[in-house]
């Protein structure tokens, strides 16, 4: 294949590459792009680079890294190079996406009612009922539309074939979402040559849709509701995104200290006095939601919240309760869960994961302990995991023996396979790994953000694509 | 037809106060260069330390500074004023508290003026050493300045006009006030022991009054046959179209809190308007003559207390304390 400006030299090596796609019928948009890539001198990339790392830092589109007495304010990296998605892909994701959530939303509901899957034998009742993510308070509480995962963030990673799978559902309070737009304003800005006379689906739906399934799932009988989006302030890591749906909703960001319940409902205090609220989009953990139901010493959250849910006066979402359905021990069953309730195969399959509490699959595990990723299912942010073949022989043992001391908390899976995209290195476009985390947003009915979050692992070789281990991430483009 | 703003949409009353906290720290970063510059520039040989003097004693920091500092120069004052941030008159916390309570309003304010603050807030930080050398400084300070009133230029072509924006033009108008007062005061008060008197106060000295005010200019339009130190500080304090008098900024603080009121139908506007009330009329019914003769320095005491009884009354009111 002719390669030329940016991509000469470019190899992907043995892995599934999003952009050359090799073995694929070529696809008129992406041969496009792939041209005028060729294009553009590698000098000129850099300096658009330059500017585009210069202006999200100006903008503040920044995430906050706290460490001893410091807080820097760092931007996620952002590599100009887009991350394409086929229509047809397209289709398969939405739909794959679409069923997960339903049977996420209908799983907590039966674990929060009837607990017929656990009755049934599908899902080990302890898993779920000992969890650390069940919330007791939730046991029996009916949420408008049966929808307790009202946004969504479904980890998806390509294998060598080019066949999507599900690594995690992140059902609690997913972020990232705010770079998907702003990934895609960056483009425009900086590189909208690239993207001239190609149909690629818009992202700026975001907020309009997300503030409507806010709206439909506001108490009845209120014709126009109060939204808020609650977050813990501007310290926390994630306040940029906050800002951003806040303002995409045009709904007032306030913090707990804004918020209080009287009289069984819930008010916001403003220049006028108290005015109420119907619903709340919130980006605070479960514990510190209200100090009164959780953590007793929560200064974040708002005391008499929970209460005043239950009884109806208010909308809370996500709701309380959904980290049992993303746990990573209970993500193994997902297959089954899907079948269960709706009767269909995954249409997404899962990567293969082995529950160390099971004794099949510890024994599996330490048995294969080189070969296989093995994850504590408390821990997210790409922490605490082991990578065996990237493991040295005491690193190996030192896991063994914790591994062994306390199985329940880990899973195994493969050497996970992703997939490959040109990504602007300091020696030239290299191919790295990347992942995809599409959006879902659910009222009444569950909407699908064309894309979604591609990040990319910036080390030569990594498979971790966190933003806290040196990821950065990309424009993901849906080709209409 | 004109599309009427919305005035059901409700204002968390903690981001009211930020708004007013924003615009007040930004003022006081572009007063404290037109001060440093104006001092640099008048600071004659004889008279140096009893100009950098009468700076410190403007913003009530003698104290403050002599805790670590032994002569008041140039390069000391503007060392505690340009990079001192464990300063809290300093540019340095101004800048961090501007940005801090615009990044609380980062929903609320445009892109584009959290984009400058942002901007800005990393320029006024990388300042150093170097910067606050006497060649430097006037460069620095008109970097401040420019810097404000890009800000001042943003807010005004882009920022939404609902409540939110009349809160933060209450703070620009509460600062503004108590800055001129300031500023009268040290020139007719702190370098003059015994109550001020025409003949004591040279041209030089008005001259670098109205200049740190920016009213030269239009000083000299108004009284083209010399400077008359009483009248310099009525130009100063009472002209009703200068930006910077204190008469001026209460009409202001007086249009804002009745939008407010009128418009927002906010009801806690009240004790803040009878407040303000006091204010005018101590300003309104007087000349520069009866305030003289009732003594300015009392009387720029005065304006302070109720500026800050009124700063107080909106915080409790309608800021959620």
């Amino acid at each position: 294949m002719q390669q030329g400006g940016v991509l000469a030299g470019y190899d992907p090596g043995n892995w599934f590459c999003e952009m050359l796609r090799p073995g694929q019928q070529s696809d008129p948009a992406l041969s496009l792009l792939l041209d005028r890539l060729r294009l553009i001198p590698i000098e000129a990339l850099r300096s658009r680079a330059a500017d585009a790392e210069r202006d999200l830092l100006e903008r503040g589109i920044t995430f906050t890294v706290y460490s001893d007495a410091t807080a820097i304010d760092r931007i996620l990296p952002f590599d100009l190079i887009p991350r394409v998605i086929t229509a047809q892909e397209w289709r398969i994701l939405e739909a794959g996406v679409t069923q997960r959530v339903r049977a996420l939303n209908l799983f907590l509901y039966d674990v929060y009612h009837d607990r017929k899957i656990l009755a049934d034998g599908v899902v080990p009742r302890e898993l779920v009922l000992g969890n650390a993510g069940y919330c007791q308070a939730m046991i029996g509480f009916d949420p408008p539309f049966g929808t307790y995962v009202h946004v969504c963030g479904t980890d998806i990673i390509r294998d060598e074939a080019g066949r999507f799978l599900v690594l995690e559902d992140n059902a609690r309070t997913p972020s990232g979402v705010a770079y998907v737009v702003e990934n895609r304003h960056m483009t425009l800005r900086v590189l909208s040559d690239l993207m001239t006379g190609l149909r690629v689906r818009g992202v700026d739906e975001y907020g309009l849709r997300l503030h409507r399934a806010m709206a439909e799932i506001a108490p009845g009988g209120i014709s126009d509701p109060q939204v808020v989006l609650l977050s813990p302030g501007i310290f926390n890591s994630a306040y940029f995104e906050h800002v951003f749906l806040a303002r995409e909703m045009g709904v007032p960001l306030v913090e707990g200290e804004d918020l209080l319940v009287k009289d069984g409902s819930v008010w916001m205090r403003t220049t006028a006095g108290l005015a109420p609220v119907h619903t709340i989009y919130r980006r605070l953990n479960d514990d510190f939601l209200d100090p009164d139901a959780f953590r007793p010493d929560s200064a974040l959250g708002v005391r008499g919240l929970m209460e005043a849910w239950r009884r109806g006066k208010v909308a809370i979402a996500n709701a309380v309760g959904t980290g049992v359905a993303d746990d990573k021990a209970v993500f193994a069953y997902m297959p089954r869960i899907i079948r269960y309730y709706l009767d269909e195969d995954a249409i997404l399959p899962n990567v293969d994961t082995c529950s160390c509490a099971e004794p099949d699959g510890l024994a599996y595990t330490l048995a294969h302990l080189h070969e296989l990723v093995v994850k504590p299912v408390a821990e997210s942010g790409g922490y605490g995991l082991l990578i065996g073949p990237h493991a040295s022989k005491a690193e190996l043992e030192e896991f063994r023996t914790l591994l062994k001391s306390n199985p329940a908390n880990y899973i195994s899976q493969p050497m996970m396979k992703l997939s490959v995209s040109p990504t602007l290195c300091d020696d030239g476009v290299k191919a790295r790994h990347i992942d995809l985390r599409p959006f879902a947003v659910t009222g009444r009915d569950t909407w699908v953000l064309p894309g979604g979050l591609t990040r990319v692992a910036l080390r030569a070789g990594s498979l971790v694509v966190n933003s806290s281990q040196g990821g950065g991430s990309k424009d993901t483009w849906v080709l209409a | 037809m004109s599309e009427a703003v919305s005035v059901s949409h409700h204002l968390i009353a903690r981001h009211a106060g930020s708004a007013l906290w924003l615009a007040r720290y930004m003022e006081r970063i572009e007063n404290l260069a037109r001060l440093l510059d104006v001092t640099k520039t008048y600071a004659g040989d004889g008279e140096v330390d009893r100009n950098w003097l009468s700076l410190l004693r403007i913003n009530g920091d003698d104290d403050e500074f002599f805790a670590k500092h032994g002569d008041a120069d140039a390069v000391s004052v503007a060392r505690f004023y340009l990079l001192d941030a464990a300063n809290p008159s300093s540019v340095q916390t101004a800048i961090a508290c501007a940005r801090e309570n615009a990044r609380t309003l980062r929903a609320l304010i445009s892109t584009e003026m959290w984009l400058q603050i942002n901007v800005f807030h990393a320029r006024i930080r990388a300042l150093g050493e170097c910067d606050i050398a006497p060649e430097n400084l006037s460069a620095v300070c008109a970097m401040l300045k420019e810097g404000v009133q890009a800000h001042g230029g943003i807010t005004e072509g882009t920022f939404y006009r609902d409540q939110c924006w009349h809160f933060y033009m209450l703070g620009r108008h509460l600062e503004r006030t108590d800055q001129i007062t300031r500023l009268i005061d040290t020139k007719f008060n702190a370098l003059l022991p015994d109550a001020a008197t025409d003949a004591t106060i040279d041209a030089g000295e008005c001259n670098a009054l109205l200049r740190a005010a920016a009213g030269y200019h239009a000083y000299r339009r108004e009284h083209p046959h010399g400077y008359l130190p009483r009248e310099v500080a009525g130009f100063l304090l009472l002209n009703g179209a200068f930006p910077r008098s204190a008469g001026l900024n209460v009409a202001q603080l007086d249009w804002h809190l009745n939008q407010l009121r009128v418009r927002y139908h906010l009801r806690n506007c009240v004790s803040a308007l009878e407040r303000l009330d006091d204010l005018q009329s101590m300003l309104g019914n007087q000349t520069i003559d009866s305030i003289l003769a009732f003594g300015l320095s009392p009387f720029l005491d005065a304006v302070q207390r109720e500026v800050a009884a009124l700063h107080a009354d909106i915080m409790t009111h309608l800021c959620g304390g």
